[in-house]
């Protein structure tokens, strides 16, 4: 199947520092490719990257087939493709509705839609004109989440969606993935080794800014020495 | 925060008018000192709230924008002066025909000037504090001398124009006209910002930007644009806040624009930078402590703005309503 995204050799560098060597993996459409390693392994520059945040200094970045790689982020967002950062990015002196309707780009609030994102996160709808800023951090991954799917998107990129999460949260979190897994194609960077094996149809592993691994989970998930291997202590602090 | 959310720099506003009031050897003082207070803060509060959007928004630190208010008060003097015949007319509509003018002169100007500063000036070191403080101050000094060179060195004297004189007696408080209308403009100027960043998609991109520029960007925004605009509609409204400052003074020179710029950055240091709500309470708070002090204890006057700084910095370290980044 032809690929969604495509990285192909792409090194980020951030001032003095290298932080991808010639990245290379692929994301299919219509599946959930998780993006695993340890801290620094270079998972959320890659997302930057992927997002234009920062600029890949060499290789080529292909979204459906055209090179994106010197694209703009407002540009790259109107091809369809959405950013969750690591921190969420939130707007907390916006209300929770005030979030979502700067994110709705293409006109008013479809009700359909809101009401779909109600049924995966209905505490949005209960602090609808709340301000974000006093959400609690399940809550603000909700709205961020939520944000990014207002309007129907090509490929979302999630960092670290679980993070900091508490256990009954992280799995409503998982329920709203698998719903989301039908309507979109994504890209979810990901430390919690239970969140991404309940997820993903592919993974890939980073490690020191290149790839090391690439795969299906279900092979990675039933292969206790290979998960140990690349992921090593990460797996038995986050499992 | 917000005004919404944070009554509390309000209730101080109250509080400090108030407890004015047992200083005062009179009422009527008190009204007028208010009144005097309110007018000058509004005054303020138009001059520095573009300054405290770009900051907030673009993360840039603008001291050329003194030189806004000195071109925005000349362009507008200019045009007052040339219509002196309908300035010096007892008619309110022959006074409107020349301030109407002078005000969209002095807007146009300074709004034009900011634009070139933006494209010119600012945008090659965006992201450089230390360059920013560096470039915009150089180009306050060209400005100050180019008005020099435009409209010689001498201070201009501006006499209001002839309805905008005197005074209005409330009971035995006398209320001068000018005054009044300041606050009634200022007051205009906040609620169309509020309007405009509350009730608008624009507004509400403002905001997001001066949170977030990056993740804006990640929405689909092309934030420079909106750069762009802030910057020019902040210039056009220190235009603003310049003429009207001259005509409070009745007087105007090249160097008004960098002297009122201590106070602007006292303001919007108190009021959080970047937060227009914040500039609003803050040049409030400036304008009628100023004025009660001035009375009162007219040596402590000068300091009587540090000391505020100082005061709500220990309260609210990052200003009484901090924004975003």
């Amino acid at each position: 199947m032809a690929e969604l995204l495509a990285l192909r050799g792409v090194n980020t560098r951030i001032g003095q520092y290298h932080i991808l060597h010639g990245v290379d993996f692929g994301v299919e459409p219509n599946s959930l490719t998780m993006l695993l390693g340890r801290n620094g392994a270079g998972k959320t520059t890659c997302l930057r990257t992927i997002m234009g945040l920062w600029r890949a200094s060499a290789g080529s970045i292909q979204f459906d087939g055209a090179d994106i790689a010197r694209t703009l982020t407002p540009e790259l967002a109107r091809l369809g493709i959405a950013y969750v950062p690591e921190n969420m990015g939130i707007f907390a002196g916006l209300t929770v509705s005030e979030n979502l309707v700067l994110a709705a780009r293409h006109g008013p609030l479809d009700a359909k839609r809101l009401d779909w994102i109600f049924a995966l996160f209905p505490a949005l709808k209960k602090f609808w004109h709340s301000f974000a800023g006093n959400l609690s951090g399940g809550q603000k991954q909700m709205l961020a989440i939520a944000r990014a799917i207002v309007e129907p998107r090509r490929l979302l990129l999630v960092d670290e969606p679980s993070k900091g999460l508490a256990p009954a949260i992280v799995q409503a979190m998982i329920d709203a993935f698998q719903e989301l897994k039908r309507e979109t194609t994504l890209l979810v960077v990901e430390q919690n080794f239970h969140f991404a094996r309940a997820l993903g149809d592919a993974v890939v592993v980073m490690d020191s800014g290149r790839i090391v691994h690439r795969g299906r989970m279900a092979e990675l998930a039933a292969d206790e020495a290979l998960q140990q291997r690349l992921l090593g202590l990460a797996l038995d602090t986050h499992q | 925060m917000s005004l919404r959310s944070d009554w509390l720099p309000l209730a101080l506003l109250a509080a400090i008018a108030i407890a004015a009031l047992p200083l005062m050897p009179s009422a009527p003082t008190w009204i007028t000192l208010t009144i005097a207070g309110l007018a000058m803060g509004m005054m303020i509060f138009i001059m520095a709230s573009g300054l405290t959007l770009v900051f907030g928004l673009m993360d840039v630190m603008n001291f050329a924008h003194g030189a806004f208010i000195s071109v925005g008060a000349y362009a507008g003097a200019s045009v007052l002066l040339t219509m002196k015949s309908a300035t010096r007319a007892s008619s309110l509509a022959s006074n409107l025909a020349a301030i109407v003018p002078a005000v969209l002169a002095a807007m146009a100007l300074a709004g034009a000037l900011g634009w070139f500063f933006e494209r010119v000036v600012v945008r090659p070191v965006y992201g450089d504090h230390l360059k920013q403080i560096l470039v915009t101050t150089g180009g306050l000094i060209v400005c100050e001398e180019l008005i020099h060179v435009v409209w010689g060195p001498d201070l201009i004297a501006l006499p209001r124009p002839a309805t905008l004189t005197g005074s209005v007696l409330f009971g035995d408080a006398a209320v001068e006209r000018y005054r009044m209308l300041a606050v009634f403009v200022g007051l205009g100027v906040f609620a169309a910002m509020w309007l405009v960043l509350n009730r608008t998609k624009i507004g509400l991109l403002i905001r997001a930007g001066v949170e977030n520029t990056e993740m804006v960007e990640a929405l689909g925004y092309r934030i420079r644009r909106i750069f762009v605009a802030v910057f020019i509609t902040g210039s056009a409204l220190a235009g603003l806040g310049g003429i009207m400052w001259a005509m409070y003074q009745e007087s105007l020179t090249a160097a008004m624009g960098m002297q009122v710029m201590v106070v602007i950055f006292i303001v919007i240091i108190i009021g959080g930078l970047g937060s227009v709500g914040g500039c609003f309470v803050g040049a409030l708070l400036v304008g009628l402590l100023a004025n009660y002090i001035g009375y009162v204890a007219p040596k402590l006057a000068l300091g009587s703005n540090i000391l505020l700084m100082v005061l709500i910095l220990l309260w609210r370290p990052r200003g009484l309503y901090p924004a975003g980044k």
